[in-house]
C-alpha cells in the first residue's frame, strides 16, 4: 500500500545528508568536548561549526546560540528564567491564547508560583492585533512571548510589528520559532527579538535537540547547573550527533530556503483548491496570506477527525486532528477555539502538512482516498444538510 | 500497532447495522457534536422482542464500533434482555477500548436505552430496567465511568 505522510509540522524525516554528518560523532569522533586531548577538541569543534550553521540560518551570533534538548526546553526556559531574573522588575508576561502547550502549560505553572499572565484574544484569522498587545502592557509587564507561526493553522504573526511594541516599552519579546523555522524567514536583527526558540526536528533534523536564541546583552539566569558547557548556562555533556545534525539541517534548511517554500505551498494550494472543489461542505481555517507554506487545516461538517483520521491511516495516510477525541478532556483544539470555530466543526477537523518529500502523486492519491473516506463517514452520520447540526 | 484491537477495527471499519428504520418503534439519541460524539439508535420492536435495530453516529473510531456492537448486541433479544445490557459488556464484547474512550461504550449503552424509552412512552409501557432511566442525563456523569 501507498504510504504518505502528511504531517510534517508533527516531524519531520532526518535528510540522508543530516544523517552521514551525524553518524561518525557515535563511533569515532566520540570524544567528550569538554577534554582537552585531540579526540575532544576535535568535537568541540564540530559543535561550533554547528552553532554558526544554525546561527547563520537566523541572522544571529553564534555566541548568542544555545543548544536544549528542544523546542520545549528552550521555552520553558526561556519563560521560567526571565521570569526569575526580572522578578524584582514585575510579575505580568503576556502571551496568546494560540501558544503550543510548551508556553501555555509553562505560564500556568509560573501562575501557580505568584506570576500574572494575560493571554491575548486572536482575530478570526488567527492573528494577534498589534494594538492588542499595547493595551496588555502595563508597568508590571516582564516578558512578551508570542509564536511566530502556529502549530495548528499554520497562521503566522506579525512579529516585527509586536516585537516592536515590546521593545517601545522596554519589555523583552521572545518567539517560539519551531514551526517558523526553514519555513518563513528569519533575521532576528530585523525582527527585533529578544529570545527565540528552535528546534531541530522539525527542518529535517534529529528529535531531542533544539535551540534558545538570547541576544547579546539578555541577562538570562543558567538553566542547567554543572559543568562549563553552553556558556555555563545549560550544563551536561552535550548531544553531539544530535547537534552536529542540527547544524547541518539549518545549512541545508538555508540553502534550499527558496525552493523548499515554492514546493510546499504549491502542493499545499493545489490540495486545498482540489479537497474544496471536489468535497463538499469543506472549509479551511486561517488566512492564506501569512501562513506556513506547507500547512492546510480543514474544517469536514458532520463528521468526527479521529475517524478520518484512523480511516486515512489504514490507506497509509499520516495527517492530524483537531478533535478531542483523542485527548482526555472534551474540550477540542484550543487554537481553533480561540479563531471562534464552532466546536462541532473543530471536532472535524485535519491538519494535513506537506514536505520536501511530498509528491504531487502523494497530493492525488490523498485527496482520492479521502473524497471516499468523507462520503463514508457522512453515511454514517446522524448530522447532515437537511438535519442541521 | 493500530489504536484499537482488531474486534474494535473491524467494527469501525465494517459498522454493522448503519442506517435509519423506516418506521422505527423507538428512536433514542444520545451525546451532541458540541462534545464531539453523537448517537442515534433506532429499533423496531415486536411482541417485547427487538427484531431490528440500526444506528448512525457522528464520533470517533471507538464510538461507531460501540454503536456497532451495541446495536448487534440487542437484536433478537427481548427488552428486559436488552435492558440488562451494560456498557461493561459492550467493551467486553469489543476486547476492550482505551481508557480514555471508555465513554463511547457509556453513549451506545444510553442511546439503546433512550430508544427503549421512546418505544415504552409509546406504548404506555414500564420495564424494570428503565427505573431511574433519564434520556436527558448529562453526559459528564457518566465520563470515563464503567458502569456495572
Amino acid at each position: 500500500m501507498r504510504q504518505v505522510y502528511l504531517d510534517y509540522s508533527a516531524t519531520t524525516p532526518v535528510k540522508q545528508e543530516v544523517l552521514n554528518e551525524m553518524l561518525p560523532y557515535y563511533t569515532e569522533n566520540y570524544g567528550n568536548p569538554s577534554s582537552l586531548y585531540s579526540l575532544g577538541l576535535k568535537t568541540k569543534e564540530a559543535i561550533d561549526k554547528a552553532r554558526s550553521q544554525v546561527a547563520s540560518l537566523i541572522n544571529a551570533d553564534s555566541k548568542e546560540i544555545f543548544f536544549t534538548a528542544g523546542g520545549t526546553e528552550a521555552d520553558n526556559w526561556a519563560l521560567m528564567g526571565i521570569a526569575d531574573g526580572l522578578k524584582h522588575k514585575g510579575n505580568h508576561i503576556i502571551t496568546s491564547k494560540v501558544e503550543h502547550h510548551a508556553i501555555l502549560h509553562s505560564c500556568e505553572f509560573l501562575e501557580k508560583h505568584g506570576y500574572d499572565v494575560t493571554y491575548l484574544d486572536v482575530e478570526p484569522d488567527g492573528r494577534i492585533k498589534p494594538e492588542t498587545l499595547e493595551k496588555a502592557i502595563t508597568s508590571k509587564t516582564i516578558l512578551i512571548s508570542i509564536m511566530m507561526v502556529n502549530n495548528e493553522v499554520g497562521t503566522v504573526q506579525p512579529i516585527r510589528e509586536l516585537a516592536g511594541i515590546a521593545n517601545r516599552h522596554n519589555v523583552l519579546f521572545h518567539t517560539d520559532a519551531v514551526q517558523a523555522l526553514g519555513n518563513v524567514s528569519i533575521d532576528v536583527k530585523s525582527l527585533g527579538v529578544d529570545l527565540l526558540s528552535m528546534s531541530a526536528h522539525k527542518i529535517y533534523g534529529p528529535k531531542g535537540v533544539g535551540a534558545l536564541f538570547v541576544r547579546k546583552g539578555v541577562r538570562l539566569p543558567n538553566f542547567l547547573h554543572g559543568g562549563a558547557q553552553e556558556m555555563g548556562k545549560r550544563a551536561g555533556t552535550e548531544n553531539l550527533p544530535a547537534i552536529v545534525g542540527f547544524g547541518k539541517a539549518s545549512e541545508l534548511a538555508k540553502e534550499n530556503f527558496n525552493d523548499h517554500v515554492k514546493h510546499l505551498s504549491e502542493l499545499r494550494n493545489y490540495m486545498v483548491d482540489r479537497i474544496v472543489a471536489e468535497i463538499p461542505k469543506v472549509y479551511l481555517n486561517g488566512t492564506l496570506k501569512y501562513r506556513h507554506p506547507g500547512n492546510a487545516n480543514l474544517t469536514f461538517d458532520y463528521i468526527e477527525g479521529e475517524s478520518l483520521l484512523i480511516l486515512l491511516d489504514s490507506k497509509g495516510i499520516s495527517v492530524s486532528t483537531g478533535s478531542a477525541c483523542s485527548s482526555k478532556s472534551l474540550k477540542p483544539s484550543h487554537v481553533l477555539d480561540a479563531m471562534g470555530i464552532p466546536w462541532e466543526q473543530i471536532h472535524g477537523t485535519l491538519r494535513i502538512t506537506v514536505g520536501d518529500f511530498t509528491t504531487k502523486e502523494d497530493i492525488d492519491y490523498v485527496v482520492d482516498q479521502l473524497r471516499n473516506i468523507v462520503e463514508t463517514l457522512r453515511k454514517i452520520s446522524p448530522i447532515n444538510d437537511e438535519k442541521g447540526w | 500497532m493500530a489504536l484499537y484491537n482488531e474486534t474494535v477495527m473491524e467494527h469501525f471499519m465494517n459498522p454493522k447495522n448503519v442506517g435509519e428504520l423506516e418506521n422505527p418503534d423507538g428512536t433514542g439519541v444520545y451525546g451532541s457534536p458540541v462534545c464531539g460524539d453523537m448517537m442515534q439508535i433506532q429499533i423496531k420492536v415486536e411482541d417485547d422482542i427487538i427484531t431490528d435495530a440500526k444506528f448512525k453516529t457522528f464520533g470517533c473510531g471507538s464510538a461507531i464500533a460501540s454503536s456497532s456492537m451495541a446495536t448487534s448486541m440487542i437484536v433478537g433479544k427481548s427488552i428486559d434482555d436488552a435492558l440488562a445490557i451494560t456498557n461493561k459488556q459492550i467493551v467486553e464484547e469489543l476486547g476492550g477500548l482505551p481508557a480514555v474512550k471508555i465513554h463511547c461504550s457509556v453513549l451506545a449503552d444510553h442511546a439503546i436505552k433512550s430508544a427503549i424509552y421512546d418505544y415504552a412512552q409509546k406504548n404506555n409501557k414500564t420495564y424494570a430496567g428503565l427505573e431511574g432511566f433519564d434520556p436527558d442525563a448529562d453526559e459528564d456523569d457518566h465520563e470515563g465511568v464503567i458502569e456495572e
